[in-house]
């Protein structure tokens, strides 16, 4: 609104029956929004309701143990912590590049009339329902891994030192690996469409200038686009981990869901959502389902934590573009 | 001006990384998008869209589940879409430059990627576990609540989109702003907003997690909302975790259709979208 607009606004109406129904609707609309603040506030005031039984029973046990047994009545939630961190980080190792690659191609190499599909191609990455990722991840892409892609890594990784324990185990096609690829292909969208967005926002006189100075495209993408983008590549990284913790249905069938700390990459292992998703209808006592909901609110303030950053950073840049949201 | 050999290379690499990154994402595309049509085609049957999902063993379809789900995504929109638009009218108009939207603006987009189990969750301990059981009411609730920040967020950047010489104009010829908001702007921008609420329908349509403690699942025929309600995510879930080959088919045929109803949906929206910038 600029400064005519409110002068006009300010100014004394001849008919005063506008200003009644105006303030109605902005009553109306300002109170749908604090609904939005409300909700937030509500989920994180729920999940720590719901799960304060496991809380107040296990203390700091509930985050380090790794004993998650139904029948005995303990829940440790170290199994689901770990593997949620594991295939994240998976996820994020072959995220981040694949879609720097994606953004430098969309926005410097490929013909100028195969931008827009091939942008639009990538972007239904992100429109596939993650329970379809799920299906395809357990039919199809797990054998694929434990019959051509797990044999090769154990036979040539699993037995150097330092990494060799990360590949060793027997190639079953269902675990950590595969289900970080999973979440690593589910997040390239989010990723790319971000760097996309803002390579592209890279002042020309910049790039025009390193490239006048006779650098290679490389060479403008490592010391000019980058360094340019640098925040809001940050940024769009939290968001794609945002994604990948509080990823469900694409992880749950290819996690395998078990209970076991393990160094292999191999083996089965859970996730905070899985171990949500897989066990919360048969959570048959209070502490069962107390346990659950407290891995809920501790994956929600951890996303929530993670997310807050991605937005914050990706608010700065916005803001030195010189846009207002 | 010669480049020197270490500099070239290292260029020809940065393009053909690139390159093979695209090729990358593609690729993971077209399979997923392959197997899912290939499997589902071949289990697409007349009976699909006419028949109750099946007990183990024996055929059917899927015709319980695609009512469900339809009733709930219809119910979602109903219930997510009024209080979204409202809100996002409050962010672009009235409270523009406030502190309260700038609060809200940083915390729908927060809920925007908020895990969708933990609204399950949430849905859970707010309804089902006060009614005593799980309900497709309490499932339409747990999806408006991830349409809403959908709607909001587009509501909000559509109603920017409008120049304020049109609200400007409206304010000349003497109308109350909640006059101008709803005959002028709301106008300019519908088809923006309706562009976001098909996108937001298309989200909504393939979400699992929340729905698994709140519909859950019903193998018969069912319209009562207050009732356990059988819906396409969760009958694929189940049916995918089952070992029985009947229900992997059947769970192939419903995410044929999922999927095709999700991509024809963000397709036609692209499409929508592209003729209006032209328009």
């Amino acid at each position: 609104m600029n400064a005519t607009a409110a002068k006009i606004l300010e100014a004394p109406r001849p008919k005063k029956s506008g200003a009644g129904a105006d303030r109605t609707f902005e009553l109306i609309t300002s109170g749908a929004a604090w609904f939005v603040l409300v909700l937030l506030a509500g989920i994180a005031l729920s999940m720590a309701w719901g799960g304060r039984l496991a809380f107040k029973t296990f203390g700091w046990r509930f985050i380090t143990s790794p004993d998650w047994d139904a029948v005995g009545g303990h829940f440790g939630a170290l199994v689901p912590i770990y593997g949620t961190l594991v295939t994240s980080a998976i996820a994020l190792i072959i995220a981040v590049p694949v879609s720097i690659g994606i953004a430098l191609f969309l926005t410097d190499i490929a013909p100028r009339w195969t931008r827009g599909p091939i942008a639009i191609a990538i972007e239904l990455l992100a429109a596939i329902p993650s329970i379809i990722y799920g299906m395809w991840g357990l039919f199809v892409f797990a054998p694929f891994m434990a019959a051509h892609v797990e044999p090769w890594l154990s036979d040539h990784l699993g037995g150097k030192a330092v990494i060799g324990p990360l590949f060793s185990g027997p190639p079953i096609g269902i675990g950590m690996l595969t289900a970080g690829i999973v979440l690593g292909i589910m997040v390239i969208p989010f990723i790319a469409a971000v760097a996309r967005e803002v390579f592209s926002a890279v002042p020309a006189p910049l790039r025009e200038s390193a490239v006048a100075l006779g650098s290679t495209r490389w060479e403008v993408l490592r010391h000019v686009t980058l360094p340019y983008t640098r925040s809001a590549m940050i940024g769009a990284i939290f968001l794609g981990l945002g994604r990948a913790l509080g990823e469900t249905m694409a992880v749950t069938f290819v996690l395998g869901n078990a209970h076991d700390l393990s160094a292999s990459l191999l083996m089965p292992s859970n996730s905070i959502a899985a171990a949500i998703a897989n066990e919360f209808t048969e959570a048959d006592t209070d502490l069962y389902r107390s346990s659950l909901i407290a891995l809920g609110f501790l994956l929600f303030v951890v996303t929530f934590i993670v997310l807050s950053i991605a937005k914050l950073l990706l608010l700065r840049v916005n803001k030195q573009m010189g846009r207002t949201h | 001006m010669a480049i020197r050999a270490s500099r070239r290379i290292a260029d020809v690499v940065a393009f053909v990384f690139a390159t093979a990154a695209t090729t990358f994402g593609l690729v993971w595309l077209t399979w997923i998008l392959w197997m899912t049509f290939r499997q589902g085609a071949a289990a697409l049957t007349p009976s699909l869209f006419t028949q109750m999902t099946p007990p183990p063993g024996s055929s059917g379809g899927i015709f319980n589940a695609l009512y469900g789900s339809a009733v709930m995504i219809l119910l979602a929109v109903v219930i997510g879409t009024p209080v979204g638009v409202a809100a996002g009218t409050y962010l672009a108009e009235h409270g523009r430059h406030t502190r309260l939207a700038a609060a809200v603006s940083f915390i729908n987009d927060i809920l925007l990627s908020a895990p969708s189990i933990v609204i399950g969750l949430f849905i859970y301990e707010l309804v089902v576990r006060r009614a005593g059981h799980f309900s497709g009411f309490a499932g339409a609730l747990s999806l408006a609540i991830i349409l809403l920040p959908i709607v909001v967020r587009t509501t909000q950047e559509s109603l920017l989109l409008i120049p304020d010489t049109m609200r400007e104009a409206g304010f000349a010829l003497g109308l109350p702003r909640w006059r101008v908001t709803r005959q002028i702007l709301y106008k300019a921008a519908m088809s923006a907003i309706l562009t976001g609420i098909l996108l937001g329908i298309a989200r909504i349509a393939g979400e699992t997690a929340p729905l698994l403690f709140t519909a859950l699942n019903n193998q018969f025929w069912s319209a009562n909302l207050n009732a356990p309600l059988a819906n396409l995510p969760v009958v694929i879930f189940q049916y995918v975790m089952s070992p029985y080959d009947e229900w992997h088919t059947l769970a192939w045929a419903g995410a044929f259709v999922l999927t095709a109803f999700v991509l024809l949906l963000n397709i036609l929206v692209r499409l929508i979208a592209r003729k209006g910038k032209q328009g």
